[in-house]
């Protein structure tokens, strides 16, 4: 029988898997959201560092693009310590208001790159250098062979790169295509819980994981950002709304 | 008749008799300060005295707490006025005197120039002779000016062209030329050889650049001439006054050097590369190129400067200039970084019938000190976020790439500036909720819904959609600034942060208080987007 060999099959095989695989639980540094329902799903326990991932906006709200932009700003504030690069198409982001969500102006470097083109090649530039927490990056378009240039630049800068993609007026959905990113999120605004004194609560945001390397899409119901860019569980898990088809998210990616 | 107004017209104007006295009633009394300026006009025209139309004019600075004449003009002076003259005696004597502070930091500046004009025209060694002169070594040079009187002569109109009083002494050493510069008798004094003994012998002692101990001191002991303190024995006039005077002395009559420590006018750091054969391809430019920014580095490091502005000038054989500049976030003699900036803009360069010399210049540079390497020889080194900045604005523009900061306004609009990436910014208070994204205009929003005078909208129209809003939180009370525009005087703003049913949230705010028309339209706008 052959029986002894199967195990030193099997090992050569998984040295093999985890060679082509750069994700895996044991050995990449990651960023923990500190929320372990979020944290247990994700295949690496975190947001990878030196990787590429990508957020859009629900709907073609605009509503849900800013919360897309907060939920950004909060991953690239955590990040780690260092400056932040903002490459933008418009001018429509307010510093004081990244600065609610965990990104002071001391650590904002905001630059404005008209066409898609020049901001991608000026976000490579900027994840190959190496000296920068974050990069991101604000598109409507991109191929496939970009996201893989932008992965590769990010393994190479050891630095995390943030792919904020914008619903364009045609409604397309942005995640539509495929791409090379670790993840793949989608944000949307939820209401928030009533306070009992009339005002605005802490705003509240549907998450979805809709793609992820090595491991399955999710989706839950967290609280926005706070001041240091960190998301909450809400208070009370019995107003969740229902549980999601996770059949038409992956259809989604 | 005309002898009577003759007479009239001989007296002065205040004994004149008025237009009442003479009769003349029907006539339109004029504006009294209409009739003044026409009383001035005629006056001014001929410029043949100006003196006597301008104000005399003295500068004043503190000494021991009290104010006291640095100098004066020509007018002034006439009036009795000189430096050292207490100011509240010069303004008891002369009525409307035009005092002014001194400004001797800006005179030493503006006579810094001077010097740096004089050695690229005049003389290759000019020195400033704080505080009035300017001392200019003519060994040599005088005659490619037509001699040395005529050179004067040119000095003095160059001066007058760009509104100065100039006076001029040539003399052999140069204690002398001071001493006939400031107290000889004519404009131009020209000193002959070996005439410097005679030419200031009748000067006073002060003209020998002494400190004040020293002049004191002489005029204490009747020493009032040059001459006289020649005539003393040397010794007791050394243990009085001290070696300096008799250093002094002996300098502005030649028997010890003084030599002049002329100013050296910044070059730009450039480096130049002539071919024998015209070049064209883009390697070949490359190349070069990669030579330039070498020489260059090497230029910057003897120096010990760093590049802020890099310009390459490309001269093609018809004489066309092909120029390419880039700039730097950080003063760098990098050969590394200089060529990729360059080579970014490689493209640009036409060549045409090919290129015969190539220029690289530091048009901006500032001092850039070696730095030490550290312990373990660089090799764990932080990048420098600099380089990363300088290839982002050669790609994009200078204004593309900036950080935000604060700026001391409430109006959302004017809360945010731009600072050079590398800079320090002001971080803004956390405590009022912002929203993430901001319209560039506040947009106008119809069907609005809301309680006067401070209630939040319950419904509105924004680009066609409807919003029913569930909870809202205001009003923030933002004022117009006055001191910026008037319309703004009493503009008011009442921001609100409204969300609505699906939970996106908006910052839609009302032209005016409610209460006052004047504080705006009651009108409705959105101006932003929280997440």
């Amino acid at each position: 029988m052959s029986t002894a060999p199967r195990p030193h099959r099997l090992q050569a095989l998984i040295a093999e898997i985890q060679a082509i695989a750069p994700v895996s639980r044991a050995d990449v540094p990651c960023l923990p959201f500190g929320i372990p329902i979020v944290d247990d799903r994700l295949a690496a326990g975190g947001l990878a560092r030196a990787a590429l991932h990508e957020i859009a906006g629900q709907t073609v709200a605009l509503g849900d693009d800013a919360a897309a932009t907060l939920f950004t700003a909060g991953i690239a504030a955590r990040a780690s310590e260092g400056d932040i690069f903002w490459i933008m198409a418009q001018p429509d982001l307010f510093a004081p208001g990244l600065a609610c969500a965990g990104v002071p102006a001391t650590r904002l470097i905001q630059v404005e790159a008209g066409k898609d083109d020049d901001a991608l090649a000026i976000m490579e530039e900027a994840l190959r250098h190496g000296a920068l927490a974050a990069v991101v990056c604000e598109v409507t378009r991109i191929g496939m062979t970009a996201t893989r240039r932008l992965q590769l630049a990010a393994e190479e800068g050891n630095t995390m790169a943030l792919l904020l993609r914008r619903w364009r007026r045609s409604a397309q959905d942005p995640l539509g295509q495929p791409s090379s990113a670790l993840t793949r999120w989608r944000i949307g605004c939820a209401p928030s819980d009533p306070l009992p004194v009339p005002g605005v609560g802490r705003s509240r945001w549907q998450v979805s994981l809709v793609r992820q390397r090595g491991g399955h899409p999710d989706n839950w119901l967290l609280e926005g950002c706070d001041a240091t860019g960190r998301l909450a569980v809400p208070a009370e898990p019995r107003r969740r709304s229902a549980t999601p088809k996770r059949g038409e998210d992956r259809q989604a990616a | 008749m005309a002898s009577r107004e003759e007479q009239i017209d001989s007296l002065p104007v205040h004994q004149r008799p008025s237009p009442r006295e003479l009769g003349r009633r029907s006539e339109a009394a004029d504006n009294p300060f209409k009739s003044d300026k026409q009383a001035a006009a005629p006056n001014l025209k001929p410029v043949a005295d100006t003196q006597l139309e301008m104000p005399p004019l003295v500068t004043s600075t503190l000494q021991k707490q009290r104010r006291v004449i640095a100098a004066v003009d020509a007018h002034a002076a006439s009036l009795g006025l000189f430096p050292g003259m207490p100011l509240t005696q010069a303004k008891a004597m002369v009525a409307g005197l035009d005092a002014r502070d001194a400004d001797p930091v800006g005179d030493g500046r503006e006579l810094e120039r001077l010097a740096l004009f004089a050695v690229r025209r005049w003389t290759p060694t000019a020195q400033v002779d704080a505080p009035d002169g300017l001392l200019m070594d003519l060994t040599g040079v005088a005659h490619l000016f037509g001699g040395e009187k005529a050179m004067a002569r040119r000095l003095i109109g160059f001066c007058h062209r760009i509104g100065l009083d100039a006076r001029v002494a040539i003399a052999g050493t140069a204690g002398a030329a001071h001493a006939l510069a400031r107290y000889g008798k004519e404009r131009i004094a020209i000193c002959s050889v070996q005439g410097e003994l005679e030419a200031i012998n009748r000067l006073p002692v002060a003209a020998l650049r002494l400190d004040d101990r020293q002049r004191s001191a002489a005029q204490r002991l009747g020493i009032e001439r040059i001459a006289d303190l020649i005539a003393m024995p040397r010794a007791p006039l050394g243990r009085r006054f001290g070696a300096s005077l008799l250093h002094r002395l002996d300098q502005a009559i030649g028997r010890v050097g003084d030599p002049l420590v002329g100013i050296v006018p910044f070059e730009l750091p450039q480096v130049l590369r002539v071919f024998a054969e015209p070049i064209g391809s883009a390697e070949t430019i490359a190349r070069v190129m990669a030579n330039l920014a070498d020489d260059l580095a090497r230029t910057l490091r003897e120096r010990g400067l760093g590049v802020r502005l890099l310009r390459l000038v490309c001269e093609r054989v018809d004489k066309e200039e092909q120029i390419v500049t880039v700039g730097t976030a950080r003063g760098t003699r990098d050969i590394g970084h200089m060529l990729r900036l360059l080579a970014m803009k490689i493209e640009t360069i036409d060549p045409g019938f090919g290129i015969e010399r190539m220029r690289l210049l530091a048009l901006r540079s500032e001092p850039l000190a070696p730095t030490a390497i550290d312990a373990d020889l660089g090799m764990d080194e932080e990048a420098d976020i600099a380089l990363l900045v300088d290839q982002i604005v050669a790609r994009l523009g200078q204004g593309a790439i900036y950080r935000p900061t604060m700026c001391e306004s409430d109006v959302p609009e004017r809360g945010v500036g731009r600072i050079a990436p590398l800079a320090d910014a002001m971080p803004w208070p956390t405590l009022w909720p912002r929203p993430a994204r901001i319209l560039l205009r506040p947009e106008r929003i119809d069907h609005v819904m809301a309680e006067l005078p401070d209630q939040p909208p319950r419904r509105f129209v924004w680009r066609g959609v409807a919003h029913v809003v569930v909870r809202a939180d205001g009003p923030e009370r933002i004022r117009g600034e006055w001191w910026r525009r008037r319309g703004e005087s009493y503009a008011v703003r009442d921001y609100f942060r409204v969300e609505n049913e699906r939970g996106e949230r908006f910052w839609v705010f009302r032209r005016g208080d409610g209460e006052n028309l004047r504080s705006g339209d009651l009108s409705w706008h959105i101006h932003g987007v929280f997440g």
